[in-house]
């Protein structure tokens, strides 16, 4: 079988969609946390199959939305100190600061280079001797190893021109977040399916035994998709709520230990600001002590200007699912992907992006 | 979350770097999170890594099960019921 | 002659008469090109004029299948012939950055020369300037052409009505992922190969066979979604695609998968998209299948009621949703 296209069957999608309808009697309002959801959702017109009984929202699972407006202007500030090559994920190239972007000082002249991998990073620092690189990390559980197994490189093969600056995050505590959050009105989740791939089932163990929210964990090909949503109904239906995973193929409920172990040996839990929603301690990922040496934040003295926020930008409460993209005041008036004003605009996958692109909601 | 491929080992090489093809298409990435992948595995591939063996016999039994759904009232859980929480 | 372009090869003395007298007309061999005027005289059929200019910025200079050279005539011919014109003649502008070496500039030459004749087009003048080290990305090109529309012919963007069927040459996505496969730092290799090709004789027999096609588009920079949304626009119609039937080539979809990149948002350079009345729509498609490039050609889509100028996918689940268009350039994404 194929595994790129079995999950993308359409006559499978088509039982799973009938039986969804089938079976959904009561309003439920169905959270997918990742942004990798919301593009898969809206480029499939997913959406628009689902029983009225159903709302998809959107949540804050977009590590470049969530990234904060100081921790852009920090990013823009290495990339300013001479002789740094400002090494970054494609992602956050148009994502606006409280002055400026990355994409805005690359054609103001400041060596910024986008790659696929940090390793390309690494590459790019092992080329250029007299070029200081700095990697801008960001993502949640999926990259994070990824960064921390570049940082072991670096360090193993004492590449002293190397380092990272981290606004990495982690998922589950932002999520207990958004279930505390009394304007926050969701029923169920749908989990990230390739965070899950690193964390396994454990930490979201919570969001069922303590708050009593039906929790599937979902992968992102548009059957994955629609068999998460069926399990998450019937859980919903049958009164039950339990954290399961759909996306048996990829997550085991122990994750991935060798990964986790990689993460743990270089990041540490810290606090970390989440864009619309405020600090929320314990989710960021700090470089340890012992790797201190590749901490860019530590490598130079970085001022950032004052910070400046979007006034009228909402969001924040979108991230939350408080509102749909298309229910901001600034949505397709004054904030387009050509001119967007914030982050969910102008993010690869990003909410306000996703409907813009392939919808007509909100839109005369 | 984000952006992760399956793709096929192809070859191993030195220090945890492997061959991979995705629908034709070639690249080296690091094994450094699957250290017991072997040739001929499907591996999720995310920025340059390979973050899991993707289990083909469980993708291949969760789409007969699909396959095979009663419209109404059918269960589509995991079939072990240790896998799921309460 | 120098192996690397100076300075001097633009100031217009010897060492400028020296390259083009060697390199250019010695390879573009055209008369016209040869007698060295400040410009070229021709006869010219009587009709309508078409005319197109395009510039060339590609990066790196060569790449799988193709170079900047064969785009720089492929490119513009495609632009005159989606007129219904047969492009005739061609205008080739040089800027060279300094040090270029001059085996490559020979290379790309000899490049358009071949293009050239497979698409039945003279250069006819052209110029050459060239600037400082840092500066020009190794060469810029532009290309301007000339054709003349045979009588009873008028194509429009703008001509589109509902019921019209989309028709597309072939695979999506070819020219885009080969160029892309090279950036370093994205670090893949694919056989794909660029698609880059003169499409004026597949045109011809297109309106040949289907004399009342609307209009015709090569979907280049932005990928088929700007040229179907700009048709769209142009013609206050909506139309949609039905994703199944757009052919894509598996390693092209792998590539745009791994990097995250909307395969309708990939340029073309080898491709020709004709809308055209439904009862022609079959025969337009034999005569493409039949033309040079042609062999995959597809009916992807068709023309709607609808005036918003929105393009829509049919998905495989039975979902409809728009077709963007791309805003900026699209970047590898992680997310």
């Amino acid at each position: 079988m194929d595994l790129n296209t079995g999950f993308r069957d359409p006559e499978v999608a088509k039982r799973l969609i009938d039986s969804i309808a089938a079976t959904s009697r009561t309003p439920v309002k169905i959270m997918e946390v990742c942004g990798t959801h919301t593009v898969a959702i809206a480029k499939n017109g997913l959406r628009e199959v689902m029983p009225d009984s159903i709302t998809l929202l959107s949540g804050p699972g977009c590590p470049v939305c969530v990234t904060a407006n100081r921790d852009i202007d920090t990013a823009i500030e290495f990339g300013r100190v001479p002789g740094v090559v400002l090494a970054t994920f494609g992602d956050m190239m148009k994502v606006p600061g409280s002055y400026s972007s990355l994409a805005r000082e690359k054609a103001d002249g400041r060596d910024i280079r986008v790659v696929y991998s940090p390793l390309d990073a690494l590459r790019i620092a092992a080329d250029e001797p007299d070029k200081q690189v700095v990697f801008l990390g960001v993502g949640f559980e999926t990259t994070a190893p990824t960064i921390a197994s570049v940082i072991r490189q670096a360090k193993l093969q004492e590449v002293g021109n190397f380092s990272v600056h981290s606004v990495h995050k982690t998922v589950p505590e932002a999520l207990r977040a958004l279930v505390n959050d009394p304007e926050v009105k969701v029923n169920a989740f749908i989990l990230p399916g390739h965070v899950s791939v690193i964390i396994g089932l454990e930490p979201y163990r919570f969001l069922a035994s303590e708050f009593g929210v039906p929790s599937v964990i979902t992968g992102f090909e548009p059957v994955d998709i629609l068999q998460g949503i069926h399990m998450i109904v019937q859980q919903f239906e049958s009164g039950r709520a339990e954290v399961e995973i759909a996306y048996k193929r990829s997550v085991a409920p122990e994750g991935n230990p060798a990964a986790l172990a990689i993460l743990e040996q270089v990041f540490e839990p810290a606090d970390a600001d989440w864009r619309g929603i405020g600090v929320i301690p314990g989710t960021g990922l700090a470089i340890r002590e012992e790797y201190a040496d590749l901490d860019a934040a530590k490598r130079f003295q970085i001022d950032p200007p004052e910070v400046k926020e979007i006034a009228g930008c909402q969001c924040g409460d979108v991230l939350r699912g408080v509102v749909l993209p298309f229910e901001c005041r600034l949505f397709a008036k004054s904030c387009t992907p050509e001119h967007p004003i914030g982050p969910c605009m102008v993010s690869s996958e990003g909410s306000c992006a996703a409907y813009y692109r392939f919808t007509d909601y909100g839109r005369s | 979350m984000c952006l992760a491929i399956p793709a096929k080992i192809v070859s191993i090489g030195e220090l945890n770097m492997a061959e991979v093809d995705i629908l034709g298409v070639s690249r080296h990435v690091s094994l450094d999170m699957t250290p017991e992948a072997k040739v001929g595995e499907f591996v999720l591939v995310h920025a340059g890594f390979s973050i899991q063996v993707v289990d083909e016999a469980y993708a291949q039994e969760t789409l007969e099960t699909l396959k095979q759904l009663d419209i109404v009232g059918d269960e589509i859980g995991p079939p072990d019921a240790a896998e799921s929480d309460a | 002659m120098q192996d690397r372009i100076l300075l001097a090869h633009g100031s217009g003395g010897t060492m400028m008469r020296e390259l083009i007298e060697e390199l250019f007309v010695a390879e573009f061999g055209d008369e016209a090109l040869r007698r060295m005027d400040d410009a070229a005289s021709f006869e010219l059929p009587a009709g309508r004029a078409a005319m197109s200019t395009d510039t060339y910025v590609v990066s790196p200079l060569f790449f799988p299948g193709a170079d900047i050279g064969r785009l720089a005539v492929c490119g513009t011919v495609n632009d005159i012939a989606t007129s219904g014109a047969t492009p005739m003649f061609l205008s080739v502008g040089f800027v060279l950055e300094e040090g270029l070496p001059v085996e490559d500039l020979r290379r790309i030459v000899v490049s358009m020369r071949e293009a050239a004749s497979e698409a039945g087009v003279r250069i006819v003048t052209g110029d050459t300037k060239v600037v400082d080290k840092g500066h020009g990305d190794g060469v810029y090109i532009n290309t301007a052409g000339l054709g003349v529309i045979p009588d009873g012919i008028d194509l429009s963007g703008s001509y589109a009505k509902p019921g019209d069927k989309i028709l597309l040459s072939g695979t999506l996505g070819d020219h885009g992922i080969a160029v892309v496969s090279t950036r370093e730092g994205l670090s893949f290799s694919t056989d794909i190969l660029s698609d880059a090709a003169p499409l004026s004789a597949m045109v011809a027999a297109v309106l040949d066979a289907a004399p009342d096609a609307r209009c015709f588009r090569d979907p280049t920079r932005g990928g088929l979604s700007s040229a179907l949304n700009e048709i769209a626009s142009a013609s206050g119609v909506c139309v949609v695609v039905d994703e199944a039937s757009v052919p894509v080539r598996d390693q092209v979809r792998g590539a745009c998968e791994m990097l995250g990149y909307d395969v309708f948002h990939v340029a073309n350079e080898g491709k020709m998209l004709a809308v055209v009345p439904a009862d022609g729509a079959d025969a337009a498609l034999g005569a493409m299948r039949g033309a040079p490039y042609g062999e995959d050609a597809q009916i992807i889509g068709e023309v709607i009621e609808g005036t918003g100028g929105r393009v829509y996918v049919d998905t495989v689940f039975g979902a409809r949703r728009i077709m963007d268009m791309l805003v900026g350039e699209q970047l590898p994404r992680i997310c």
